[in-house]
């Protein structure tokens, strides 16, 4: 791999950067792998890239439908941050966090990590309680949080409005300082090339049609592309986890829905961190270029279709005009859809299955992207040796019987 | 912003309406004759079909009726929709 | 700047869409322009030339008008200052206004000289994509670099600025149905439009320009052997005389979504400025249900690239035309226009007419002899085989070079100057298949054009005509416009038969095929110098795309990502298709299989308060009052937000803090009497002979043997098992009961019951109604309620005996009818009464005058957590079974209901989940936060092992001192044991584990 640099920026400029390698290759896939993972995002990208990288597999094949980072990775609203209520959740998107903090380096590749802070804003009494518990719970898990005054938001935030005669006025918010955003498409292609560069091979366009079991031990899928054999399997195809688990007979307990996000022409600095409010619906942050970047709740029906319905932007909007009354003249450039996999406790799965050999990571929700890294780390070590992570035991299927739950829908941005 | 036929009241905006989901997920008649697995499968286990789906709707804001509804989950094309418990809709829907 | 000696004196027969005796000034950077009622701005500055006006994105290259509509990439300027100020407006899509003041943007100290320019001579390090390689730590730890630049890079990006105050506007919304909506308002869309009228539908015509006509307006076409612009005259008369068709302009249609929804923006208010007449909202979003929709939305010309493409005085060739042709404006002396197809050949015509010298270097070996015989008669220069090589100048055009061109875009042979001051540019066009787009459309490649046109969308009721399907002639354009106008009608259920009109166009058959041109720049090493634009707006290069081939970032999705080809405000409508083919072309592709990049809503930007409409304010979701509302805000109410309702939180007296107030409160209650207005409360009337039987199924305990005149609590749960409402049901006659819900989850439950009562037992004979706004609510509790009661002006029975603990009873109040339960949430005796909503104020002063001392909900909080009762959403968050909180009491052993099989489940079985426990901090003095976290060891070090939190606490004055409620793992089993409750600050405050009942253990004072 030919290592990034100002210097080797500096040496290519004088050959007219026509010597620059492939990130990765596009190769077409070998019959047999030790492991396959199915879905070409960021997270079976990680995964992928930890395998190789932490446990020597690297007789590894990503196959990827579409395009490398084209699902959910490509789609959201870039937003970083471990402020989650429960101890497993806690572990698990720190752990995450931690990982983005080395990233760039870890993958010589910069993924434009901004630590910018994540607000999230109380509006009620109810809020106040409940953020204060959160804000409790996440310091005791040794994570960084603190509560701010209506006062010091103002301060953070010049563009808010900080009315007391809002509808909805902001009473407090808690801060995760080393929460932020970071460029989607560098995490998906930064881990792409890091397990390129390990021997994983990266197989675009090529669409999983079928899981191949023997007496219940999976032994390979069907592909687009012909039968790939493989030891194990690893599917983290996100909105479309249902899918592929009917392939292996298998039912989860997921709803997909379309999430909308949006974006507004580029302007000048205006909003430093990452503002998010639960109670009217609406997250912002504004990117490196410009742009507003704006997220809300997912729209109400399953579907598959990567677009929603036009009312939910009109709300979410409404929303964000009320907390900053100057951006009413801002323009919405660009808006769009992903397809969310919902899990009734709004937590996600990292399991094993009851097929051999088999495994799952989906149920992220509307908040995937944070966990990119994390989620890699320990699903190839899940894969790798057969059994959770301590991290992610609590995230196994199996949790939907026992019942311990880890009921996270304070956590996400938006009640579901 | 979907147009959907409320087989009582014709067609409405979306917004009129709420979503309830899969539609003939039977409650057990008998739930603790299940294991807890069973259990799992009617409480949390879903079909989430890619593809021609049944499901749920109810007519919140207008006649406050549920009735099902078969909608393609890709393209979001609308099949044919049903009431429940008899309640046959009046003959000028 | 000298005068508008751009603008072509009056004689010349051109720019019929102005008017030359409204002569409007305006400023431009703090300059005093003139122009004329119907310029825009970008024609209004065109009069004095192409200076430059704005400054590239990342090399800040000098950047004039590129084109003359909706697809402009450079020429974005901030419009007004102050409170209207609106930044990125594109200069081409401003109609001028008198006074109109406009600025540049993105460029620093100003647009003549801009320091930012370094970035191009620095450029040979900075690709695409640059910025991925470069700043990941280096000698200063993980990210240092990064933290350090970033800022440098969030400064310089950005266009324009928002505003700096709230925006005083207004914005309206509209909604409309229609048989078919046409888009556009072009000869395709007016023959659609007219088609549709002529069968009797519904039609919504929108235009986004200040005028219909589209190409028309160019003012050099004929119909019939008239000018065009007639034939619109006459069409638009038809249409404004069809009492069904609705004629919207300068409305843009800017998306489509499933089921022919479409969203349209007019400009009302907007286009005169801020001095606009105050009763017009600035914008009017439309919400259109159209059955049918004709796409009527033209082509945008695309250009092709050559070295220093982005010069000022470079544009599209057909931009040329509309300025000339439209506004009388030819921003040059001397003109060059480069070309591959026939449609150049309009605007050398148009430029030879205005007395302009102009050579046509048409890329095809065999120009149409017709086209260039006529060019060539009007004064026309045709160089055929040649295209544009070369753009010398900087601030401006200063002359051009042309070449020899080959068909796969190299040149050959020495390169020729041509004397030029005016470059126009035409490589195609790109039917404008944005709204098809959205509606799913995967556009279609069309190799005979080197086009994308759009997919067939008949099945859902989108048709397409005219240019935007590809249609190169204006006889082709009217003939589809009517047949698809025609078939949208039909498809709407308009049958009437129509005769189809016959008109005579100027043309009838393209002369010559498009010869496919994308750049004119060498990819062979040592190439061509100069930067040669694929994307202007994004300062994206044919190098830059090449870039990304070599480096494997081939999907178009990665060449737009990598490169941000196509991702700026213009969404690449002149970009993309250049993109992607040079894409192919380097990774030996045809263009259609490298991909087409999905347009997505909307068409244009839209501003946000557009999209928020009157949803602000007091309208952003009404808050909702209880009919005692007026009384709370005259008589110190401080309000707390519950769901949508507004409640007093505590009422302040003169001289009194909030926590005096509270303390107060609570002592009336449990000293004297006092009165809260619980309207709030959900109601919900159940009617039916198996009312008992759905309360059996819904809550956990038993409803079977509730008398008439009786009233229970119960706590409903969904199928995991986990409480998510409670409340008193009370049974007021044979199959007639009223039942309660917490205030936030009203609509939740009545439309949980409804669900169960419709989908899964449509066998009960149960009539659920909300009749929580139909009554109003106030709660009279304390040891001296009765006699307060007992001494208003009714005909109940207030003694004990009559009216136990849990007895519902019925009969008139201070001469109002009134449903009452004997029911406590305080702990004390206490009757919720319930009067017809508009009786509620009348009431409640009865009871002030008669002594109570109102009380607000955190009083009413406190005195619920002395007596351990939990509120759901406080005590509870979705994890916590009726057993948690110690009420196992109310879950039957003997039936099924919703949730019961999940308590067998093992983790739901375990003996030491978390408990309610009571706490009582050591130190009495102190209140324990909410939300505090509990632990066993005070000093164990993050993350530390937490066994719970506490949900409530309060100063009790009736205990004097603090208190709490919490969960805690285990909690049961751990009554006596010191716990420690972690401060935010560090260290921990002690606290006792003790019963969750503070006050009145046994309860006697209730059933007092």
């Amino acid at each position: 791999m030919q290592r990034y640099s100002i210097f080797s920026l500096a040496r290519n400029a004088l050959t007219g950067h026509r010597n620059w390698p492939q990130a990765w290759r596009s190769p077409a896939p070998k019959p047999e792998y030790d492991v396959v993972i199915v879905g070409g995002g960021g997270h079976g990208l990680a995964t992928a890239y930890y395998l190789a990288a932490e446990h020597g597999i690297s007789n590894v094949a990503v196959l990827e439908k579409g395009w490398i980072g084209g699902g959910n990775t490509g789609r959201n609203t870039t937003i970083i941050r471990s402020n989650y209520l429960w101890d497993e959740s806690a572990a698990i998107y720190e752990k995450s966090l931690q990982l983005y903090e080395g990233l760039s380096r870890e993958l010589n590749f910069n993924i434009m990590l901004s630590q910018r802070g994540v607000l999230n804003l109380a509006h009620n009494e109810h809020d106040l309680k409940e953020m204060s518990r959160r804000v409790r719970a996440i310091r005791g898990n040794g994570v960084d949080s603190e509560i701010l005054s209506p006062a010091e938001i103002e301060k953070l935030v010049p563009a808010i409005n900080i009315s007391r005669d809002l509808r909805y006025p902001i009473l407090g918010a808690s801060l995760q300082r080393r929460g932020g955003v970071a460029r989607h498409d560098a995490v998906a292609w930064g881990f792409a090339r890091g397990a390129d560069d390990r021997g994983v091979d990266i197989v675009q366009n090529c669409e999983v049609t079928g899981i191949t079991r023997q007496g219940g031990r999976v032994t390979g899928v069907e592909t687009t592309l012909g039968p790939v054999k493989a030891g194990k399997v690893g599917v983290v195809v996100a909105g479309h986890a249902s899918v592929l688990a009917e392939m292996a007979g298998l039912r989860l307990p997921i709803d997909s829905h379309p999430l909308q996000a949006m974006v507004s022409e580029p302007i000048k600095p205006v909003l430093d961190c990452v503002v998010m409010s639960n109670a009217v619906h609406v997250y912002v942050s504004q990117s490196d270029k410009g742009e507003l970047v704006i997220g809300a709740g997912i729209d109400s029906f399953n579907s598959y279709a990567q677009r929603g319905s036009w009312h939910v932007i009109e709300g979410q909007m409404g929303a964000l005009v009320e907390l900053f009354p100057i951006f009413s003249r801002l323009r919405l450039m660009r808006s769009w859809g992903g397809i969310v996999d919902t899990c009734p406790d709004a937590s996600p799965i990292l399991s094993k299955t009851p097929v051999d050999g088999l495994y799952f990571n989906c149920g992220w929700g509307t908040g995937g992207f944070k966990a990119t890294p994390g989620s890699g780390w320990a699903f190839a070590h899940t894969i790798a040796r057969d059994e959770p992570h301590p991290i992610n035991a609590a995230f196994s299927l199996d949790r939907f019987t026992t019942g311990a739950l880890i009921d996270e829908h304070g956590a996400a941005a938006v009640a579901h | 912003m979907l147009l959907i036929h409320c087989p009582y009241c014709g067609p409405r905006d979306e917004t009129e309406f709420g979503y309830g989901g899969e539609a003939d997920i039977a409650r057990p008649l008998e739930p603790e004759a299940l294991s807890d697995a069973e259990w799992a499968d009617y409480v949390f286990m879903r079909t989430n079909t890619r593809g021609r789906f049944k499901e749920q709707w109810v007519h919140s804001h207008g006649c406050g009726r549920w009735f099902t509804m078969v909608r393609n989950t890709v393209t979001h094309e609308r099949g044919e929709t049903g009431v429940f418990g008899g309640v046959e809709p009046e003959a000028d829907g | 700047m000298s005068g508008p000696q751009y603008r072509l004196p009056a004689h010349v027969p051109m720019g019929g869409r102005i008017d030359r005796e409204t002569p409007l000034a305006f400023t431009f950077n703090g300059e005093t322009f003139t122009g004329y009622a119907g310029d825009t701005l970008a024609s209004a500055l065109l009069a004095y030339g192409a200076f430059p006006l704005a400054r590239g994105f990342k090399y800040h290259r000098p950047r004039g008008i590129w084109s003359a509509g909706a697809e402009e990439p450079n020429a974005l300027v901030q419009l007004e200052t102050g409170a209207r100020t609106q930044p990125n407006l594109r200069a081409t899509q401003i109609e001028l206004y008198g006074g109109l003041a406009a600025a540049s943007v993105n460029a620093w100290p100003s647009v003549d000289f801009d320091l930012m320019r370094i970035n191009d001579w620095l450029s040979p390090i900075f690709p695409a994509g640059f910025y991925y390689k470069t700043f990941m730590g280096g000698g200063f730890g993980a990210g240092r670099w990064w933290k350090l630049f970033e800022p440098f890079i969030r400064r310089a990006a950005g266009f324009g600025k928002a505003p700096s105050v709230p925006d005083p506007d207004r914005y309206e919304r509209m909604n409309a149905h229609c048989d078919v909506l046409v888009v556009g308002g072009g000869p395709a869309g007016l023959s659609a439009a007219l088609a549709a009228a002529n069968r009797g539908s519904r039609v919504i015509l929108a235009d986004e320009q200040a005028e219909p006509g589209g190409d028309l307006l160019a003012g050099d076409r004929a119909i019939d052997d008239a000018p065009a612009m007639d034939w619109v005259a006459a069409a638009l008369e038809k249409l404004g005389s069809a009492p069904e068709v609705t004629v919207l302009g300068r409305t843009t249609v800017a998306g489509l979504y499933d089921d022919n929804f479409a969203t349209a923006v007019e400009s009302v208010g907007d286009r005169f400025g801020p001095g606009a007449p105050a009763h017009l909202p600035r914008l009017r979003l439309w919400r259109i249900r159209a059955r049918q929709i004709v796409l009527a939305t033209g082509a945008h010309e695309r250009p092709y690239a050559f070295p220093n493409n982005d010069t000022p005085g470079v544009m599209l060739g057909n931009a040329v035309r509309h300025y000339a042709g439209r506004y009388a404006v030819v921003p040059g002396k001397r003109a060059l226009l480069g070309t591959n197809n026939d449609s150049a050949y309009r605007t050398a015509r148009m430029l030879a007419d205005a007395g302009v010298p102009v050579t046509l270097a048409d890329a095809r070996e065999t120009p149409p002899a017709a086209l260039a015989k006529e060019a060539e008669s009007a004064g026309a220069t045709v160089e055929a085989g040649f295209a544009i090589s070369a753009v010398l100048g900087d601030r401006r055009v200063r002359g051009a070079k042309i070449s020899r061109i080959l068909p796969d875009g190299e040149t050959s042979g020495a390169p020729r100057v041509v004397e030029a001051d005016l470059v126009g540019v035409s490589g195609g066009w790109n039917p404008a298949l944005h709204l098809a787009s959205h509606r799913g459309a995967k556009p279609v490649w069309r190799e005979a054009q080197a086009c994308f046109v759009p997919g067939d969308l008949s099945a859902l009721g989108v048709w397409a005509a005219g240019a935007a399907t590809g249609a190169e002639t204006l006889a082709d354009c009217l003939e589809q416009g009517y047949a698809a106008g025609r078939d949208a009608a039909r498809a709407a259920g308009r049958t009437k038969r129509t005769r189809k009109p016959v008109l005579k166009a100027d043309d009838s058959a393209a002369q010559a095929p498009i010869q496919p041109l994308w750049a004119v720049t060498s990819r062979r090493p040592g190439g061509r110098k100069g930067k040669a634009f694929v994307d202007l707006q994004n300062d994206v290069t044919v190098k830059d795309v090449a870039l990304a081939a070599r480096e494997n970032y081939r999907s178009v999705e990665h060449l737009k990502r990598y490169t941000t080809l196509g991702m700026g405000t213009d969404q690449g409508k002149t970009a993309n298709v250049i993109g992607l083919a040079l894409m192919g072309m380097e990774s030996g592709r045809a263009p259609e299989t490298v991909g087409t990049t999905t347009f997505r809503p909307p068409y244009t930007p839209v501003p946000f308060g557009a999209l928020a409409g009157r949803d602000r304010g007091a309208l952003f979701d009404p808050a909702r009052e209880t009919p005692m509302f007026d009384w709370h805000a005259a008589n110190g109410a401080v309000f707390e937000d519950v769901g949508q309702w507004k409640r007093p939180y505590a009422y302040r007296r003169a001289g009194e803090s909030l926590e005096d107030a509270i303390d107060r409160e609570v002592r009336a209650v449990r000293d004297g009497v006092g009165a809260m207005d619980a309207s709030t409360l959900g109601k919900i009337d159940l009617k039916g002979p198996d009312v008992a039987t759905l309360l059996n199924r819904v809550y956990t305990n038993d409803w079977s043997k509730l008398k008439f005149g009786r009233a229970r609590y119960g706590l409903m749960c969904h199928e995991d098992g986990m409480i998510f409402d409670d409340g008193v049901t009370a049974r007021l006659g044979d199959g007639h009961y009223v039942l309660t819900t917490t205030t936030g989850n009203a609509a939740t439950v009545l439309n949980w019951l409804e669900m169960w009562l419709q989908t899964e037992w449509p066998e009960l004979q149960v009539f659920a109604t909300s009749v929580t706004e139909a009554y109003a609510t106030a709660t009279v509790a304390g040891p001296e309620a009765r006699a307060l009661l007992s001494r208003l002006d009714s005909d109940i029975d207030w003694s004990d005996e009559a009216f136990p603990h849990m007895a519902a009873v019925t009969g008139t109040i201070v001469g109002v009818p009134a449903r009452v339960f004997r029911v406590s949430f305080s702990g004390e005796a206490s009757w919720e009464i319930n009067v017809p909503a508009h009786y509620g104020l009348s009431l409640w002063q009865a009871l002030i005058d008669g002594g109570a001392t109102p009380y607000g909900t955190e009083a009413m909080h406190v005195l619920r957590a002395e007596k351990g009762f939990i509120i759901v959403g406080q005590e509870t968050d979705g994890t916590v079974t009726p057993f948690d909180v110690g009420m196992g009491w109310a879950v039957s052993k003997r039936k099924d209901f919703i949730g019961k099989r999940s308590y067998s489940r093992p983790d739901t079985a375990r003996p030491d989940r978390k408990h309610l426990v009571g706490l009582l901090p050591l130190d009495r003095k102190i209140v324990l936060p909410e939300g505090g976290q509990i632990v066993a060891d005070s000093e164990q070090k993050p993350p530390v092992t937490m066994l719970g939190h506490v949900t409530s606490s309060y100063r009790s004055p009736s205990l004097n001192g603090g208190f709490a409620l919490a969960l805690l793992k285990n909690g049961r089993n751990r009554m006596g044991d010191t716990v420690h409750i972690l401060k935010l600050d560090g260290g921990a405050d002690p606290a006792r584990v003790v019963e969750p009942v503070f006050y009145d253990k046994d309860g006697g004072r209730l059933r007092g």
